[in-house]
């Protein structure tokens, strides 16, 4: 079972990377979103300091929603996903492996990015241990709750609006917490409860998400 | 019971009976209600008459979070059961949860104004209601994003249930964080907590909102049924 799901994974990266470019779209888009926010909002450090956490973790909010409509569509379109329930593993395994790929897919360039790109927006010390540490809590949920967004909206006129519509809502409490804990680390309180909000929405979400995810991509072959 | 009701003839049947009666009983209770609310209930000594919007904010509130409990209900139903009707329910529920909703938001901000001195804040309770207002739609969007309006009952069914992890949070985001929206006063362990004099009308609202969604939503409910024999009939034209 492991081994098919390794398979899975090593086969959607192979894709991924042989197409090229999803990664770094993703990454190019991160940037230049983050970029406007000083053109937009003027260039005054503090203002950027106060802003920093929240501006970057909307924008990978973005970023992930954006990079959503092809994590199924493509099997759907070339007739993948039949073989994919076929697979002699449970649909929610497979489901799991495709998030998997696309969390190395997005979450991690995210991951390595943010750092950088809060420093561009000038954000005090403190703040970068807890922006990786959220991000690393909080990344996978995004894919997690996003696939299921996607696997929804698999079928449907206008996908890669409707995945926003239904996706959005349900990442906010995952932005709240982690720009809240961001923040407390900036003014020199303990972000740990915010963390530890994350962590559990991460322990809710994954075994979850691919369940509804499977239901709704079994739904869409009929 | 439950089988007994998934044949739309025989449950239109039962629903038209009480449909007159629903739709006097929101008129009586309404008019109750309002009198009792905004001419006998005495006015606040600190809120003054600005807390009259309550007799409208909280009945709505409550519906809205009722409303959409029913449609996760329905929607568990429809996925378990493959119950026709469920379906039914939870598409004709959404708007009237989702008008509700937005009733909740604008008569909030209506008495945050005088109050807080502020139309809005970013507070647990409003936000969460904020998000509640958002899944409404979604929900809406999904729905109606299918070519074969029966290809997204499935679709939207799971969204419902997903989006029920909103609810608690509503309802307990007062206890849990520090909000400058006030905490429950009349769900409590130890009862209500405010006078009969406003406890009185507040009920008779919630009564009349109770009752409004079941009148719309015998309407909506013959909509919803009539549109799928409309298409089927189409269908059997096409066809035959």
């Amino acid at each position: 079972m492991i081994r098919i799901m390794r398979h899975l994974v090593a086969r959607d990266l192979r894709l991924a990377l042989r197409q090229g470019s999803d990664a770094a779209m993703v990454i190019a888009f991160f940037v230049i979103t983050v970029t406007l926010f000083p053109l937009g909002v003027g260039p005054e450090p503090n203002v950027l300091a106060r802003i920093a956490a929240g501006v970057v973790w909307v924008t990978a909010l973005l970023a992930t929603m954006l990079s959503l409509d092809r994590l199924f569509q493509a099997d759907y379109d070339d007739g993948s996903t039949d073989l994919l329930v076929l697979a002699p593993i449970p649909l929610e395994l497979a489901v799991l492996a495709k998030v998997v790929a696309h969390w190395m897919l997005t979450g991690l360039p995210l991951i390595v990015t943010a750092p950088v790109l809060a420093a561009l927006m000038n954000m005090p010390g403190p703040g970068y241990p807890v922006l990786i540490g959220s991000m690393l809590l909080a990344t996978p949920t995004l894919s997690l709750i996003g696939s299921v967004g996607a696997a929804l909206a698999l079928g449907a006129r206008r996908g890669g609006i409707l995945i926003s519509l239904l996706v959005l809502p349900l990442y906010i409490p995952v932005l709240i917490f982690a720009v809240g804990g961001v923040d407390a680390a900036i003014s020199g309180l303990t972000p740990r409860p915010h963390l530890l909000l994350l962590g559990a929405i991460l322990a809710a979400a994954l075994p979850l998400a691919p369940w509804a995810a499977a239901a709704a991509l079994r739904h869409s072959l009929r | 019971m439950m089988h007994r009701f998934a044949n739309p003839t025989r449950f239109m049947r039962v629903a038209n009976a009480i449909l007159p009666w629903c739709a006097a009983l929101t008129v009586v209770f309404l008019c109750i209600g309002l009198y009792l609310g905004l001419f006998r209930s005495p006015a606040d000594y600190q809120q003054g008459e600005t807390v009259r919007i309550m007799y409208i904010h909280v009945p709505s509130a409550y519906m809205a979070m009722f409303v959409y409990g029913a449609m996760a209900v329905a929607s568990a139903m429809a996925l378990i059961w493959k119950h026709p009707l469920a379906d039914m329910i939870a598409r004709a529920s959404a708007p009237i949860g989702a008008g509700f909703t937005l009733i909740t938001l604008v008569t909030g901000s209506l008495w945050g104004q005088p109050m807080w001195g502020t139309w809005w804040v970013w507070d647990a309770r409003l936000t969460s209601v904020l998000i509640l207002f958002f899944l409404y739609i979604g929900y809406i969007a999904l729905v109606n994003a299918f070519d074969d309006p029966a290809r997204g009952a499935k679709p939207a069914a799971i969204l419902a249930l997903v989006g029920a992890v909103n609810l608690p949070i509503i309802k307990f985001s007062v206890d849990w964080w520090n909000t400058l929206h006030q905490p429950a006063s009349i769900v409590t362990m130890e009862g209500p907590k405010i006078a009969a004099s406003m406890l009185w009308p507040l009920l008779c609202m919630v009564i009349a909102f109770n009752l409004f969604y079941l009148t719309v939503g015998i309407l909506r409910l013959r909509g919803e049924i009539a549109g799928a024999r409309i298409r089927n009939l189409q269908l059997g034209l096409t066809h035959g």
